[in-house]
């Protein structure tokens, strides 16, 4: 598969993924070609909704109960927690966490998803909590299953969740995915390795014996770190181009090995 | 379910800022279920003028978007942010931000590929990008615009003007822009009844008319 990346990224390149990544074919015609315009942070990405939007949401981290049904969903049943941290490692608190999944089938309760995989009536895929004061977050869930796509021919999802966090700020939205170590799925799959590769671990949440319940269910501890008003890329423009090119071109050779293995 | 979580002493060494991924063709039931979507930013006794955002994501075919997500983040019709981090110094009044106004919105589109938000035109704010600014320069009234789709492994990011503001000559940020691009962050009137204005704002992902999108 030939890969071709773009060299347009928001934020720290040797983090997050570029908007043209073709062999993810729906961002080809959904990436912006056009250099994006660097704007410091003012007071209106140094605010957002964060504060004021998770105190007034209502929790709802149990996802094997919460259809409403009275039953509980099908399926191993997994803790998920962890801290939401800043960039210097202090817990961001109260904030939401927005989180969905597909079922332990791999199949998602949506009208697009209309692959043969089962569909749960106890199970939904959806769920929110807000971090506690010290940044910890906890949902019950089922481990989800890896579910095909229309990206290219045999394509399947590694399996993960989904992760929406408002932060504290309108720079620390953050959209992304959980995904579960030791998949042969993360090789194959554009989405993840649109990642630059050192980053990627970042995304596989780890085992942790100590947060399984005994006779109950298995625990996973995920740590998510939000950009904050500390660390932004913004830097004058001619410095900023000659470090992108060498970056990009480092990103390119990275790429190109991988495709040979 | 159990309160039980790990202790904060077996916090492993910070990983890392977490890259983002895409929002997928399947996040409808979770971020626009009935209490978490946000097309209606105002409630009755919201102070400002009422007006209605309303507009399109098309792609670099020109097609619109179905399944793309807006999130939009503004401050009230004072200029005042509701957020700890607005703390009314400078020039402005010590008037605390409306409280019958968070500035949050956030939509889906409908079948035609539209967004909207019912809101307030926000007041001018302060630029201060730099600690302790005591320029006292100000932006021009603007609304933070984010954008999600399938296809977007990171959320793109932009703002909206009032074309018929004549502070945008001495904006900050759109001073940035080049010139012959900052078109494409003018929400234009279309239409007004007795209650409000409408201003249309169609984001171009790509293509001829792109939509300028920020690094920040």
């Amino acid at each position: 598969m030939i890969t071709t990346i773009g060299a347009i990224v928001r934020g720290d390149r040797e983090v997050f993924p570029p908007y043209l990544y073709d062999a993810y074919r729906s961002t080809i015609k959904r990436s912006p070609r056009l250099p994006l315009v660097d704007v410091p942070l003012t007071l209106s990405e140094r605010t957002g909704p964060g504060p004021a939007i998770s105190a007034i949401t209502p929790e709802d981290a149990d996802l094997t109960r919460n259809a409403g049904t009275g039953g509980e969903a099908i399926g191993q049943r997994i803790i998920v927690t962890g801290r939401v941290l800043d960039e210097r490692g202090a817990p961001v608190p109260h904030t939401l966490l927005e989180i969905w999944q597909a079922n332990a089938a791999g199949r998602y309760v949506h009208r697009a998803d209309q692959w043969p995989g089962p569909l749960d009536p106890n199970f939904l895929g959806i769920g929110r909590c807000l971090s506690d004061a010290d940044g910890f977050y906890r949902f019950l869930s089922i481990r989800p299953g890896a579910y095909p796509w229309k990206n290219h021919p045999n394509a399947w999802r590694p399996a993960h969740i989904h992760f929406s966090l408002l932060g504290p700020s309108w720079v620390s939205r953050l959209v992304t995915q959980l995904y579960f170590p030791d998949d042969p799925l993360h090789a194959l799959d554009p989405i993840f390795n649109a990642v630059p590769a050192p980053a990627r671990p970042r995304l596989i949440a780890r085992y942790d014996h100590s947060v399984t319940e005994p006779e109950w269910a298995l625990g996973w501890r995920w740590d998510i770190v939000l950009r904050g008003p500390d660390a932004t890329p913004f830097e004058a423009p001619q410095s900023s181009q000659t470090s992108q090119t060498s970056q990009v071109s480092q990103a390119a050779a990275t790429t190109a090995k991988e495709g040979a293995q | 379910m159990s309160a039980t979580t790990p202790t904060a002493t077996t916090a492993p060494i910070t990983p890392g800022i977490a890259p983002s991924q895409t929002v997928g063709p399947f996040f409808l039931n979770c971020l626009l279920r009935e209490d978490a979507r946000r097309n209606v930013l105002v409630q009755p006794v919201t102070a400002g003028q009422r007006i209605r955002i309303e507009g399109r994501v098309l792609d670099g075919d020109g097609e619109p978007v179905l399944d793309a997500l807006i999130e939009i983040w503004q401050a009230d019709a004072a200029g005042r942010y509701h957020h700890p981090a607005d703390t009314s110094a400078g020039t402005r009044a010590a008037t605390p931000p409306d409280p019958a106004f968070i500035g949050f919105g956030r939509s889906g589109m409908d079948e035609n590929g539209a967004y909207w938000f019912d809101t307030i035109r926000p007041g001018a704010v302060p630029f201060d990008a730099a600690p302790a600014d005591q320029s006292g320069r100000m932006q021009a009234p603007h609304i933070c615009v984010m954008v999600f789709a399938r296809g977007l492994l990171n959320s793109l990011a932009t703002r909206l003007y009032f074309a018929d503001d004549p502070a945008n000559d001495a904006d900050p940020v759109l001073a940035l822009v080049p010139a012959a691009r900052r078109e494409t962050l003018l929400a234009r009137r279309v239409s007004s009844d007795g209650s409000g204005a409408v201003y249309r704002f169609d984001i171009i992902l790509q293509g001829a008319g792109e939509t300028v999108f920020f690094n920040f």
